[in-house]
């Protein structure tokens, strides 16, 4: 138990300012914009939206400029402001087939019409250091092409069309929400994959991989995955008609996963979905992955006891804001509930000590 | 184009615009314009959705910042503004283009001011496209060794 102790507050101010200074770092070298963080550090700006589940790239950057780099300090502080905004309400479901696309690209087909676009990826780079960045550079220049118009249907579409892949039951049911009511288990895919697409990085990669390598193996394809900007859209009750009120950037991954099928359904594929704020690349597929073999229940599957299909565990640790908070609380001060621990510990010692000596 | 849709063009454009880039053709503009709010600019969120595999059932995806602004010109049109982030002038501004926008002054404001920014937007988009569309891959079938 946590138990308020009065004293200190000298100590924290000093602390405070302390740490302004070690934030601010040499004042030889020049400050650091919350502009460049946001235009430079893109990647860690959309993690923090991501996981702090809100999209603003300037708060994120702001975060991350506050917090040091920390990235979950950064987030705990978007998640904090979050809570002060008024809801204005909830998007029409974005379409993520009308996606303008940066990247898209599927493991499963080469020629898919749309055609594979690798866009701005670390794939296929060497991962040599590249020194040239530490010296002052040239502003690089990206090469450009002729635009084909063409459509980028999603690929899971044309294994639907042949019946091949499980369908998604389509539903008009207002999805939960775990901001507003707390997370019930067992929970449905929506509530699933809302506590999925805010959760860490870096926990649902290690239960991803954890499925790749066996537990709970599904036989995950990369059907596809796209990034790219989705209008955001919204039924406005004074208009009395859905406008669009802003456009952002999202990353989704579809995989395709073996089925043998069930007493109700026939072979087909299933899929796992990911979808999230921001170029987030590897937390999308990620995200697929631990979707479908959480999915093992709806699809008749065996349970294999591995944890990427322990709804409770995954769910319940998922959140990194949560369990920060409570792993860093223990270090604040618990004098109370220690000096009754160390009261108890010398009460057993004596008393085992007695008892040794009466046994002599 | 009928009314609505053109509205709900117009309104796209405004919420997607940088507040920056509209304060600009506002200035230059050189409109005037006499209103009351009917409700401040307020910063708040909307829950974005998404459907589970992108056909199914809707999911929230997580929020984002909106900021929107409603307000009444001396004549009695009611305009309303809903842009995307944290930028109180960006909604007021939005909010002050839809009302000119259903009055006498509509062919000024779309040649001032909506125009310019509908078509920097779309150079925006070409621009990104065609990088997308250099980074296309070209496949060339490779002989196999085995007949």
């Amino acid at each position: 138990m946590y138990v308020a102790v009065k004293g200190g507050e000298r100590a924290i101010e000093a602390a405070h300012g302390w740490l302004a200074e070690e934030r601010r770092g040499d004042p030889a070298v020049a400050e650091l914009s919350v502009a460049q963080i946001r235009t430079q550090l893109t990647l860690a700006v959309n993690r923090v939206m991501a996981e702090g589940s809100l999209y603003d790239p300037d708060l994120a950057a702001l975060a991350i400029k506050q917090a040091r780099g920390d990235l979950i300090e950064a987030i705990f502080l978007i998640r904090a402001y979050r809570t002060t905004l008024p809801r204005f309400g909830a998007s029409v479901p974005v379409d993520t087939g009308a996606m303008r696309c940066d990247r898209r690209i599927s493991a499963t087909f080469k020629d898919v019409p749309g055609g594979q676009v690798l866009g701005p990826t670390f794939d296929y780079t060497h991962r040599l250091l590249d020194f040239k960045l530490a010296a002052e550079g040239e502003v690089p220049v990206a090469a450009r092409a002729p635009l084909c118009p063409a459509d980028t249907p999603h690929v899971t579409g044309f294994l639907g069309r042949e019946g091949l892949i499980q369908g998604e039951a389509a539903s008009a049911a207002t999805p939960p929400d775990l901001t507003r009511e707390p997370m019930e288990l067992p929970a449905n895919r929506a509530l699933r994959l809302q506590a999925l697409t805010r959760g860490d990085e870096g926990f649902l990669l290690g239960l991803a991989y954890s499925t790749q390598r066996g537990y709970a193996r599904n036989h995950a394809f990369v059907g596809e995955l796209r990034i790219g900007a989705v209008a955001v859209e919204m039924e406005v009750p004074e208009l009395g008609f859905a406008i669009e009120i802003g456009e952002i950037t999202l990353t989704e991954c579809e995989t395709v996963n073996q089925f043998t099928g069930s007493k109700a359904e026939p072979p087909q594929f299933t899929r796992g979905y990911g979808l999230v704020f921001g170029q987030t690349e590897r937390k999308a597929i990620a995200m697929a992955l631990v979707d479908r073999a959480l999915r093992w229940k709806e699809l008749g599957e065996e349970d294999q006891g591995a944890p990427a299909q322990d709804e409770e565990f995954v769910l319940m640790h998922a959140d990194n804001i949560q369990a920060t908070g409570f792993l860093e609380h223990i270090k604040l001060p618990h004098y109370v509930d220690f000096q009754s621990e160390l009261e108890l510990v010398r009460k057993l010692r004596r008393e085992a000590g007695a008892g040794r000596e009466a046994a002599e | 184009m009928n009314d609505r849709s053109e509205r709900q063009h117009w309104m796209g454009v405004l919420a997607r615009t940088s507040s920056h880039d509209l304060d600009r053709l506002w200035r230059t503009a050189g409109i005037a314009a006499e209103y009351r709010h009917l409700r401040p600019p307020e910063v708040g969120s909307v829950m974005v959705r998404g459907r589970t595999g992108a056909s199914g059932a809707a999911f929230n995806l997580g929020e984002m910042t909106v900021t929107r602004c409603t307000l009444r010109l001396a004549d009695g049109t009611v305009g309303h503004g809903y842009v995307q982030g944290r930028g109180k002038a960006h909604a007021e501004q939005a909010a002050l283009v839809d009302a000119l926008m259903q009055g006498p002054k509509a062919a000024l404001m779309r040649a001032r001011i909506l125009s310019p920014l509908a078509e920097a937007e779309a150079a925006r988009r070409h621009a990104r496209a065609a990088k997308a569309a250099a980074t296309k891959v070209d496949f060339f079938t490779m002989v196999r060794g085995e007949d």
